[in-house]
């Protein structure tokens, strides 16, 4: 409950950090087809550059909720944008290290950029790339961006180039995939991440170094307020799933259910990064692939019998149906722990947006001011229930991360019996 | 169309899974309300099996959701 929590603290915040932007190492993408398509976008969407100036467009609530619960390149504290590092590679184009600053966005508004720097541009706060092989590779104006369908334009010199998303790997399943390029960047996710885990380490060594000064006595300060959270996972996670190995998993167990509870909450501060990190997919693929191992790497014999070769089943069922069910089990189980974490964090932001979106959709789009007061008194009141709700649902979900681990471990580790 | 399919399925989905947790919560407050000093333990076990069930109708609810960006 000492060293070991910390260091898995540190490896659990520095893997998923890697995660969240490692794509495969092998890019060899059809970069060729890519430039041919940003070749002939320019010529034909010339004229998508005649309107981009000014941002009169409709109010589209879904694509305003997915701007928020995304991962961006600048951090926003209240309507103020600040930069963050950029740190991207292109194969064929090289490493480019610099601060998203460079691509002068507003300090209040959307975190459009107004300059485009070594073929990058930033688009609603997100790093996109020209492919097109003629946009210049200086630091240069541009006039704005342009979207049509599912691409995104930027226009420069009266024309429009084709914008490409960085790599994710997802397999393109939302819209991702391999592209021209992959995005290291210290995101706002990782912003976070890495606030959260400074705040759990000072934390957390403090509780610690008053456990070791005042052994025996009673709490004191902090750690008297902390300690029913250690002692509930201890009882009703531990103790109860993992018998008397509970002590040799339970700093696994802690470091899973504070560093969910931390960036749960984190990620709930309005106005203060909205940092979606818990609903990020490569983030939560992280912390289940932690499970993953762990379970499997402490599998006891007993564990690995019954997953391939269920005693007391006739032969020809277990290779037919046993085995195969058990195997996929075996990889479902992380997955659904990846999904579940996933799919709350990200519906509760998503309801909370579109409550707040009602008050744009009453009123039109910022022309009824009237319409805007019958939303915002719609709207405030099911805001504030939906986030006592997320509330609840930060605990819970960092409970049932960590409870679930703890079965799945428990079942792997248990004896014969 | 593949869109709309999607949606129904995604509803079917959290029938099934509306009609599981409700179970789980009504037979849950069933057991503390006959046995009190059991409460801890009921509620842990609740919220485990809540999660289980969620879990199935949240893999329906993905695939409903990329079913239409991959077909499409």
């Amino acid at each position: 409950m000492k060293l070991s929590k910390y260091f898995l603290l540190i490896v659990l915040t520095n893997i998923s950090v890697l995660y969240d932007q490692i794509a495969p190492l092998q890019a060899q993408h059809d970069t060729h087809e890519m430039e041919h398509e940003g070749a002939a976008g320019h010529d034909d969407h010339g004229d998508l550059c005649a309107h981009v100036s000014h941002h009169d467009e409709e109010f589209d609530p879904a694509a305003t909720a997915f701007h928020h619960i995304a991962n961006l390149n600048v951090f926003s504290i209240g309507p103020w944008n600040f930069p963050l590092p950029c740190i991207l590679y292109a194969p064929g184009h090289g490493l480019d290290f610099f601060s998203s600053g460079k691509f002068a966005f507003d300090f209040r508004g959307h975190g459009d950029g107004h300059k485009a720097y070594r073929g990058y541009v930033l688009d609603a706060g997100t790093v996109k790339r020209v492919v097109d092989p003629s946009f210049p590779l200086d630091h240069v104006e541009i006039g704005g961006f342009a979207h049509q369908g599912k691409d995104a334009y930027v226009c420069y010199d009266g024309q429009a180039y084709i914008l490409e998303n960085k790599s994710i790997i997802d397999g393109g399943l939302f819209g991702g995939g391999l592209t021209s390029f992959y995005d290291f960047s210290i995101s706002k996710n990782v912003v976070a991440m890495l606030l959260i885990f400074g705040f759990l380490a000072w934390l957390f060594l403090g509780i610690a170094r008053s456990y070791t000064r005042r052994e025996g006595m009673a709490p004191k300060g902090v750690q008297s307020f902390m300690e029913p959270m250690f002692l509930f996972i201890q009882e009703e996670v531990a103790k109860p799933f993992l018998g008397d190995k509970w002590h040799k998993y339970q700093p696994f167990l802690m470091a899973l259910f504070f560093f969910i509870l931390g960036l749960n909450l984190f990620g709930q501060i309005p106005f203060f990064g909205g940092a979606n990190v818990t609903g990020n997919l490569a983030f939560t693929m992280a912390l289940a692939l932690f499970t993953f191992f762990v379970t499997n790497l402490s599998g006891k014999k007993d564990y690995w019998t019954h997953v391939l070769w269920m005693p007391g089943v006739p032969a020809a069922i277990k290779a037919a149906i046993i085995t195969p069910v058990e195997i996929l089990g075996l990889f479902i189980k992380p997955f659904t722990l990846m999904l579940r974490l996933f799919a709350n964090i990200t519906a509760g932001h998503i309801v909370v947006l579109s409550f707040i979106g009602l008050i744009f959709i009453f009123g039109s789009s910022g022309q009824s001011v009237a319409g805007a007061s019958l939303g915002a008194a719609v709207s405030i009141p099911l805001t504030i229930f939906m986030m006592a709700i997320e509330l609840l649902v930060a605990f819970i979900q960092a409970f049932v991360f960590a409870i679930l681990t703890a079965s799945y471990i428990g079942a792997a580790i248990e004896e014969h019996h | 169309m593949i869109g709309s399919i999607a949606a129904i399925g995604m509803g079917l989905a959290v029938i099934g899974a509306g009609i599981g947790i409700g179970n789980i919560g009504a037979k849950a407050m069933e057991a503390i309300a006959r046995q009190p000093e059991a409460v801890g333990d009921i509620r842990a076990n609740m919220i485990l099996m809540a999660a289980l069930v969620e879990g199935a109708a949240l893999i329906a609810i993905i695939i409903a959701y990329i079913l239409p960006t991959v077909a499409a």
